[in-house]
């Protein structure tokens, strides 16, 4: 009887949940900070587009990748609009599967020219931009500039590795929770790999040669995973091969780390007093280099695109144009405060008297932005595009088990040469399987 | 003559027994703490057990950002939906199967329960094209036909085993009366048959209603049922240790609920003939 | 004595079950099969070309394949060993009278109603985390160095969280099995001396032998599927640490988007199960008729 009344009670509210509408356009997105801002800011959309709601899907990262590469590629068309990175934008554009965005280029409102360089080009594809940034994003060295008075050294605008080696094992006292460094260890190509990726770059290895042979037995990469796991062993925290950009994060907040080197979106969450508890005493430097003309700098941009074969294009666009436009800015920084908007796309943020006050990592930021070149990562030349990726297809899978490899070989399980041994083997495995090496 | 139970004895188990029910159920009960507390206050080290200010913030985040209620909704649809069709299916079956054995009964029971051995992985694809093409993605519709059909071959069997145990002569006597197999399954059979049903029932529920890869894979806004609710919730940036809790507490609460109101029924069926 | 009748009844009954589930495993299953000899990524549509048997090759020789093989019986071993032992001392303290039984009784249970992502997410935040969870608070507060469990004993890991998920079920079963044990069994046995460990020995085991047997059985088709907890905690790793057959096709299909190769993975998991579940009927099917 009770679970008779309970599904009439069910019922009826199920009923009551279907209601018509006008037009409803499904966004899928990342449940990262400032994307969970948009959606509480949207009742700003809706009151200006009468006739337009929406419906948000927010996802953890992997899975919405999931989600929406799966939908896309079988055209299952449940999203209208999807929040993609820098990694899908070239390849999905190539396969016809995103809608181009002339209207919002050819409009002086959006002002396309305001874009940052080096984030509109990693969003191009043949001349046409298929995706708007929402945010964008380098990568730089945070670091306690108490920590570091104390112990008398001094933060160079731009580093080397040496001295970033150096300076984290004299700050790290284990017995004091206190690590000198936090870097990824997790598994996974957005995560452990974009950052040993955009690392060897200064290290002047490569993942492929001109001819797609994999580059794991090289010397560059050899120094890269070694000086990693040395320098994590003596001075990172426990547990560092389950930590992500979000574990490293909440350690660098709550004081446990002296240096932190990761995205320069983190910057406006360690500096904000709410959350952090280091917030007035994080500087902020460019990623370290080896002298050879790359910095472990990489570049993302979450942005956000119409997939081809919507029917709902025009409804679409003006949502994109709402979220990524310096309106948008505007919106933000009048009720969340300008440390909240979203960084890293836009000329005219870096501009912003107002915003260069709150933000003592704008220029540092932007400088890093700027350095970041996705067509010539490498210090030797590469067949592909992408500085802490490699835009094919097979590389998110194959990024992923060689990042294994390396959660592996920094959690102490298998040396460092094994690693590289295994990573070799299963990259050459897989570029033939997927035809690159004939 | 009655065991004379020593009230010293009974201490010593009234002891160990709140010991390891505590220590099994401390995970969920520390989500629960862990919910209201501030952001900060979860991860202090530290830890504070009951002596902090109680606050309901990660619960309002949490409810300014996710439709809770619709997604609760779904998951009561679609977990109530599909167990009750699978039950119509799977009842007149695991009847026949019962009191009509042929040689090859234990084949198919044992064939249906290895369709459940497929890894779900390796045929989304498959599924995915083809509820594209029948319109079936994101529907509530669509998820209560792969949970009927993933959970079919559990509740057979379950049913199957039940049934068994109803001695076949009470069956006998009423065919002799000459009642008509509509008349033998109503009058004689389901009154008989409820306590095994009702624990088929609740045990399949909470099946469907933790199934997590269906749901995440086939749904987009609409049909979302809670376990989509939590992936929203499961990394995020920055400190999130106490919105994931309220979030978790807020998708376990229903079902946890539903389950301690209805133990005793869900364990007086659950047996799989393992009682004789 | 069945009749012609009601055998053709029976069959009529059956069909509906028996056809659903028939087109429910057959179609996919062929789409599969047709997949696995395909050359087919999601992301490079249009090239899909036939690819004889590479797909099963790439996969069989996979060197995380041997691994995943191995993870995947310890997973489901270990996961059994825990639950059906924990399960029966918990039966066994459950049928003792105490202070608050029903209470302790929900508090068992309750583990059972958890989401698997949910309960992955708490173990890996709340209690295994190695600076913030629990275990490392106790850890420290003895003068130990914390254990970083998911990095160190990655599969040990995942088998406790699964274990602690599944330890509720067997518990039920094998509580519902030992209160139906005979009471004036039990106290023949006490009267003629029998001590505590031989009446359980020779008594109370026996007895529950049936009811473990299901615990294995429905446990194995439940947990020969693990993946949630894997990918919520560790992801597979370190290296391939804690990867099992499903997590190997998982990656394959939503990482790769290689559903050529996960068509061919799909179908080596398939012929793996069938392969136990042939064992198992062997071991339990037998046990079960009697």
């Amino acid at each position: 009887m009770r679970l008779k009344s309970l599904m009439l009670g069910a019922c009826s509210l199920a009923a009551m949940t279907v209601w018509a509408q006008a037009e409803t356009l499904t966004i899928a997105t990342v449940n990262n900070g400032d994307m969970v801002r948009m959606q509480k800011l949207s009742d700003d959309f809706k009151a200006k587009n009468p006739g337009i709601d929406l419906e948000w899907v927010t996802l953890e990262e992997n899975v919405l990748r999931q989600r929406v590469t799966t939908d896309i590629a079988t055209k299952g068309g449940q999203y209208d609009i999807m929040t993609i990175g820098t990694y899908e934008v070239p390849i999905w554009a190539k396969q016809g599967w995103l809608q181009p965005l002339d209207k919002l280029v050819a409009d002086d409102d959006y002002d396309v020219n305001d874009l940052l360089p080096p984030i509109r080009s990693g969003l191009t594809y043949e001349g046409k931009l298929y995706a708007s940034p929402f945010y964008g994003e380098s990568s730089f060295v945070m670091y306690r500039k108490d920590l570091f008075e104390k112990a008398g050294l001094t933060m160079p605008n731009a580093p080397t590795w040496d001295f970033i080696g150096e300076a984290a094992r004299k700050l790290t006292d284990k017995s004091k929770e206190m690590y000198g460094i936090c870097l990824r260890g997790k598994a996974g190509w957005g995560e452990n790999m974009a950052l040993l990726t955009a690392m060897s770059n200064s290290f002047g290895a490569r993942w492929f040669d001109m001819d797609w042979k994999p580059q794991f037995d090289q010397p560059e990469w050899k120094a890269t995973l070694e000086y990693y796991v040395n320098l994590m062993k003596d001075a990172g925290p426990p547990g560092a091969s389950s930590n992500g950009f979000n574990e490293n994060l909440a350690l660098f907040q709550s004081g446990k780390c002296a240096m932190w080197i990761d995205a320069t979106v983190a910057a406006s969450f360690v500096s904000d007093p709410k959350e952090s508890q280091v917030a007035d005493k994080v500087g902020f430097a460019l990623a370290p280099d080896n002298g050879l003309g790359k910095r472990g700098n990489w570049l993302w941009a979450w942005s956000l695109a119409i997939p081809a074969g919507s029917k709902k294009t025009e409804a679409a666009e003006k949502f994109i144009d709402w979220a990524t436009s310096q309106s948008y800015t505007q919106l933000v920084a009048s009720k969340d405060g300008w440390l909240n908007v979203p960084p890293g796309t836009r000329t005219s943020l870096y501009e912003t008297p107002d915003y260069i006050k709150v933000a003592p990592f704008a220029k540092a930021t932007l400088e890093s932005i700027n350095s970041a070149d996705p067509d010539k990562p490498t210090v030797k030349p590469v067949p592909y595009v992408g500085v802490q990726f490699v835009a094919i297809p097979e590389f998110q899978g194959l990024g992923t088990a060689v990042g294994q490899q390396f959660s592996a070989a920094l959690a102490g399980q298998i040396t460092v040469d094994q690693a590289l041994k295994n990573a070799q083997q299963l990259s050459v495995r897989e570029m033939t399987k997927g035809g690159y090496i004939k | 003559m009655a065991r004379a139970i020593s009230t010293r004895r009974k201490l010593t188990f009234t002891a160990i027994g709140w010991l390891v029910g505590f220590v099994i159920f401390f995970p969920i009960l520390w989500t629960v703490i862990t919910s209201f507390k501030t952001e900060g206050e979860a991860i202090a080290s530290p830890p504070h057990f009951l002596f902090f200010d109680w606050t309901l913030d990660s619960y309002a985040e949490v409810q300014s950002r996710s439709n809770y209620l619709k997604h609760v909704m779904n998951s009561v649809i679609i977990s109530f939906g599909s167990t009750f069709i699978a039950l119509l299916i799977a009842i007149p079956a695991a009847w026949a199967m019962a009191f009509s054995p042929t040689k090859r009964t234990k084949d198919i029971l044992m064939w249906m329960l290895s369709t459940k051995m497929l890894p779900p992985v390796g045929v989304l694809v498959p599924i995915y094209l083809l509820y594209r093409d029948w319109g079936l993605l994101d529907t509530r519709l669509g998820l209560v036909i792969v949970l009927t059909m993933i959970n079919l071959p559990i509740i057979v069997w379950m049913l199957y085993t039940y049934f068994k145990e109803i001695p076949g002569e009470i069956l006998e006597a009423s065919r002799m009366d000459g009642a008509s197999l509509a008349k033998e399954i109503i009058y004689v059979l389901t009154p008989m048959a409820v306590p095994g049903i009702a624990s088929t029932l609740l045990l399949n529920i909470i099946l469907a209603w933790n199934e997590a890869f269906w749901t995440l894979n086939l749904t987009a806004a609409n049909a979302a049922p809670l376990t989509a609710f939590i992936a929203s919730y499961s990394s995020p940036e920055g400190l999130f240790w106490a919105k994931l809790s309220a979030a978790s507490t807020l998708a376990i609460a229903p079902i946890l609920i539903l389950g301690w109101f209805s133990q005793r029924q869900l364990v007086r069926g659950l047996t799989f003939g393992a009682v004789k | 004595m069945a009749t012609l009748q009601t055998r053709s009844a029976a069959r009529l009954m059956m069909s509906p079950a028996v056809l659903l589930l028939f087109a429910w495993m057959i179609v996919p299953l062929a789409m599969t099969l047709y997949f696995s000899f395909l050359r087919y990524n999601l992301l490079m549509p249009g090239m899909e070309e036939w690819a004889g048997t590479l797909n099963y090759h790439y996969f069989l020789t996979d060197p995380a394949f041997g691994t995943a093989l191995l993870n995947t019986l310890l997973l489901v071993g270990g996961v059994l060993l825990i639950t059906l032992a924990g399960g029966t001392l918990l039966a066994l303290l459950l049928d003792q009278p105490f202070f608050g039984q029903g209470i302790v009784r929900l508090l068992v249970i309750a583990p059972f109603f958890v989401m698997p992502t949910v309960s992955a997410l708490v173990w890996k935040n709340m209690l295994m985390h190695p600076v913030y969870g629990i275990f490392a608070w106790i850890a420290r507060s003895l003068g130990l160095q914390p254990v970083d469990w998911l990095n160190n004993l990655p599969l040990f890991s995942v088998t406790m969280i699964v274990a602690w998920q599944w330890l509720p079920f067997a518990t039920l079963i094998l509580l519902t099995a030992l209160q139906s044990l005979d009471e004036e069994q039990k106290e023949a046995a006490e009267m003629d001396g029998a001590g505590p460990i031989s009446r359980f020995v020779y008594i109370v085991l026996p007895h529950l032998a049936r009811a473990m047997t299901v615990v294995v059985l429905i446990e194995t088709i439940f947990l020969l599927s693990v993946f949630a907890e894997i990918l919520v905690t560790t992801n597979g790793g370190p290296g391939n640490e804690s990867t099992n057959i499903t997590y190997l096709v998982y990656a394959q299909a939503l990482l790769q988007f290689d559903v050529g190769g996960a068509s061919a993975g799909g179908i080596v998991a398939v012929i793996l199960a069938n392969l136990v579940a042939i064992f198992l009927i062997r071991l339990i099917g037998k046990n079960l008729e009697a």
